[in-house]
């Protein structure tokens, strides 16, 4: 416990100073908390003029939904968006980072964003740790090559396909494509699709809930549909409020006025260089 | 025993109209022994900008010093305030930093932004955000929590009403709960003042 610390400033990345004390608890017996899971049913699909991806909108801390209206359908590139499940923090992380880096190569190339190049950023993030960074992903996008549709797996697999689904309640709406998918659907066929497999996820799966959002990727246009289909309203809001007669006892008041800030107007002549 | 179990603790944070209010239960205590009643577990980071750090009472004192560390330096860099949704994701990006030996709390950021407008958020311990427009909570108590706001919960009311409500949520879900209470600490904030409540609980 002699070591000399000098603190420097930390270069960016995951820092690991914490670890000990952490797995020194976790021996004592103390369990690491829940962290927030997007139970997920996560979807895409490509039609006739591009890709379209879907995903259902419920965040879950353990067994309680701490989200009922959260966005699984992150921005990747302007013609590229990934919907992602397993840890939240991971997957909004590991888009945002590949988003920025995404940009950047915009930047270097001049060129529009390719989505196998978005692909092999996150798979080799996701590889290098060896799936402990828990992110499940559907990458879609359109470039100047076509429609492209891959999954990502937390260990760092790929695979390519023309319709793919993800998440706990996979298997729900992978049953719904499986039935009716062919291949040249409309726009309209295939949003009808996407928002039936989503709600077949929904409604079957318990990880998964609330709202269908879903985004169309074409050649030169997106659409982004948040919460295009809404089948959970609150049902049950009573018309008589929640009155309180019994008022909350306080003890004491402390009334803090917030200042308004000074406001500097130049005048005269600005200052000689 | 989790880790969250350690301290104890509740905070909630609900919108109302212009205006927002966080509030959290006073006590501290060590797994099942209580050992002081008058416990902060708000924080002001800046005149409209509001921090409530529930879980382990260690990690909670570390991370509000290194984001008032952070904060002190953006104010002194861009000369004004830092918003709260730059807040919320400078907070989530600390957390994040720390994924494979995380900090065991769960930040609620509550700050008035914009024009005047409200905005409330919470984190899991690696930095997940969760933005809500209605209410958000965090602590020992939240599944009584969760369930106490999804009730009582209204959209755009005025201030008196939301301390009203938000105390009697706060109240009745940590007296289900054996590791927070012995009262409530309320801050009520709209565009010109700040009140800051204590209320009366059950001690026990």
């Amino acid at each position: 416990m002699g070591k000399a610390v000098i603190d420097v400033p930390p270069k960016g990345g995951f820092s690991f100073d914490l670890y000990k004390r952490n797995a020194m608890l976790s021996k004592d017996g103390v369990q690491l908390p829940p962290f927030t899971k997007t139970g997920t049913t996560i979807v895409g699909l490509i039609f006739q003029d591009g890709v379209i991806l879907g995903a259902d909108t419920r965040a879950t801390s353990g067994s309680i939904v701490c989200d009922k209206n959260c966005e699984k359908i992150h921005y990747m590139a302007p013609n590229i968006y990934c919907c992602g499940a397993g840890t939240a923090a991971d997957t909004e992380a590991v888009t945002d980072m590949v988003s920025s880096q995404l940009q950047l190569h915009r930047y270097h190339t001049g060129r529009e964003s390719r989505v196998v190049t978005a692909l092999t950023y996150l798979k080799r993030h996701l590889f290098s740790y060896q799936g402990h960074v828990s992110a499940a992903l559907v990458l879609g996008g359109v470039d100047f090559t076509g429609p492209h549709l891959h999954t990502i797996y937390p260990h760092g697999s790929t695979d390519t396909l023309p319709y793919a689904t993800m998440g706990s309640g996979s298997l729900a709406a992978m049953a719904i494509f499986e039935s009716k998918y062919k291949e040249g659907l409309t726009r309209d066929e295939g949003v009808q699709l996407v928002t039936e497999a989503i709600c077949s996820g929904i409604f079957n799966d318990l990880g998964s809930g609330s709202n269908v959002d879903i985004c169309v990727i074409t050649k030169g246009n997106k659409e982004f549909l948040r919460n295009h289909l809404q089948p959970n309203p609150r049902t049950y809001v009573s018309p008589k409020e929640y009155s309180f007669t019994k008022k909350t006892e306080v003890l004491l008041t402390k009334i803090t006025p917030l200042k308004e800030k000074v406001k500097v107007t130049e005048v005269g002549d600005a200052m000689e260089e | 025993m989790s880790i969250f179990e350690y301290n104890g603790g509740a905070i909630i944070a609900m919108v109302g109209k212009n205006c927002f209010a966080i509030a959290s239960d006073r006590r501290f205590g060590v797994q099942l022994q209580t050992i002081a009643t008058d416990f902060k577990k708000i924080y002001r980071v800046s005149d409209r900008l509001f921090l409530g750090l529930s879980g382990l009472a260690t990690d909670a004192q570390t991370l509000f010093q290194r984001l008032m560390f952070k904060h002190k330096l953006y104010q002194l860099r861009e000369e004004r305030d830092m918003k709260p949704e730059t807040f919320a994701s400078l907070v989530s990006a600390i957390l994040y930093e720390k994924r494979f030996g995380p900090y065991f709390i769960q930040p609620v950021i509550a700050g008035l932004g914009d024009k005047d407008k409200p905005f409330i958020c919470t984190m899991d311990s690696i930095g997940a955000k969760e933005l809500a427009k209605d209410f958000v909570v965090a602590g020992t108590a939240s599944e009584s929590l969760y369930g106490a706001c999804e009730a009582m919960f209204k959209p755009d009311m005025e201030p008196e009403e939301l301390f009203e409500t938000i105390s009697q949520a706060l109240l009745s879900s940590v007296d289900r709960d054996c590791l927070s209470g012995w009262g409530g600490h309320v801050f009520v904030v709209t565009p010109t003042e700040v009140k800051e409540r204590i209320l009366k609980g059950r001690m026990d």
